[in-house]
């Protein structure tokens, strides 16, 4: 059986601990390192973190893009969306078709 | 004239002309999965865009709320409020296979059926945004976990489709070009060994003719 975890500055997840997420508040990038790694050895399928610590993570996060779990899903934090969630879905359009077809038309 | 040195036998035509088949097949078929694994994954990319505006817009307003609660509320009191969720999520987590791609599938489940139970406080001393921007979580969560679903589907299967659109094309330009090449080689290089051995033996009937009947001699006495 598996959970969900969030991480990310304690104002942006603290709200989703009443959901039954739990909730691992970090502020530097080794602590998010060390907490990634904990949990994603742990039984955590899902792991979102807030988009502010995912672009500080990428090469760790990289690491489990391959395997099927832990999902890691950047969501935007209080501080707001700094677009790294959409763009991801852009670089893996990119990949696949070898040119961003999806997006184009919008900017 | 053939990229790397090859044999002109028999053998080795027949071994380079089944090696041809093997690879026609194998790129048809690798096209194949390329072009379904694609249309599947242009479905499931739209799906994973949509999903994330949904729940980026989702998040926004419950963050919105939640910035008013901390304004109207003491941070000890907030803190109390959520120290000790009520709450808790299960997921089961299964694979489906999508043309060989194993992508998950995740089920949830919560500890207790009762939905109030998002609410790990009691009201008097919280305030009402509060209680609305855990609702408003509380509604985007299933969002959430099919934001999550479809996110890595379409991480993994990107990098699938980008593996056999490397094959596709290592076989079609590369592998398929190279065996034709080589199995011509081959051909004109049997026929012309052919042709210079039915040379051969007709100078030797030639010459064997002549020493038996002196041709050129009679010829010339004539």
């Amino acid at each position: 059986m598996y959970k969900i975890a969030i991480m990310g500055d304690r104002d942006s997840i603290y709200g989703f601990a009443a959901l039954g997420i739990a909730t691992y508040p970090v502020s530097t990038k080794e602590e998010a390192t060390k907490t990634l790694k904990h949990l994603a050895e742990g039984s955590y399928a899902v792991i979102y973190t807030t988009e502010a610590l995912y672009s500080e993570i990428l090469d760790e996060i990289e690491f489990y893009k391959s395997s099927l779990i832990p999902a890691i899903i950047p969501l935007p934090g209080v501080s707001g969306n700094n677009g790294i969630g959409i763009a991801n879905v852009r670089k893996s359009v990119e990949r696949a078709v070898g040119s961003d077809i999806i997006f184009n038309n919008e900017n | 004239m053939a990229k790397t040195h090859v044999n002109p036998t028999r053998m080795e035509l027949t071994k380079l002309k089944k090696k041809l088949v093997t690879a026609t097949r194998g790129h048809k078929l690798l096209k194949d999965k390329r072009d379904e694994l694609m249309r599947q994954f242009l479905d499931l990319v739209r799906e994973n865009k949509e999903l994330r505006e949904k729940v980026e817009d989702g998040i926004r307003a419950a963050n919105k709320n939640f910035v008013l609660a901390r304004a109207g509320m003491s941070n000890e009191v907030l803190n109390v409020a959520l120290m000790a969720p009520k709450q808790e999520v299960f997921l089961q987590v299964d694979s489906k296979n999508v043309m060989s791609v194993d992508i998950p599938v995740f089920d949830y489940h919560t500890k207790t059926p009762d939905a109030n139970d998002i609410y790990s406080y009691g009201f008097a001393f919280t305030s009402s945004d509060l209680d609305d921007s855990v609702k408003a979580l509380h509604d985007i969560f299933p969002d959430m976990l099919k934001l999550a679903e479809c996110e890595k589907a379409c991480q993994l299967m990107a990098a699938e489709i980008e593996k056999t659109r490397r094959r596709v094309n290592a076989l079609e330009h590369v592998m398929i070009p190279e065996l034709r090449e080589n199995i011509k080689y081959i051909v004109m290089k049997l026929d012309e060994n052919e042709r210079s051995t039915q040379i051969r033996l007709m100078k030797v009937k030639d010459m064997m003719l002549e020493q038996a009947h002196h041709y050129k001699e009679r010829q010339e006495s004539v």
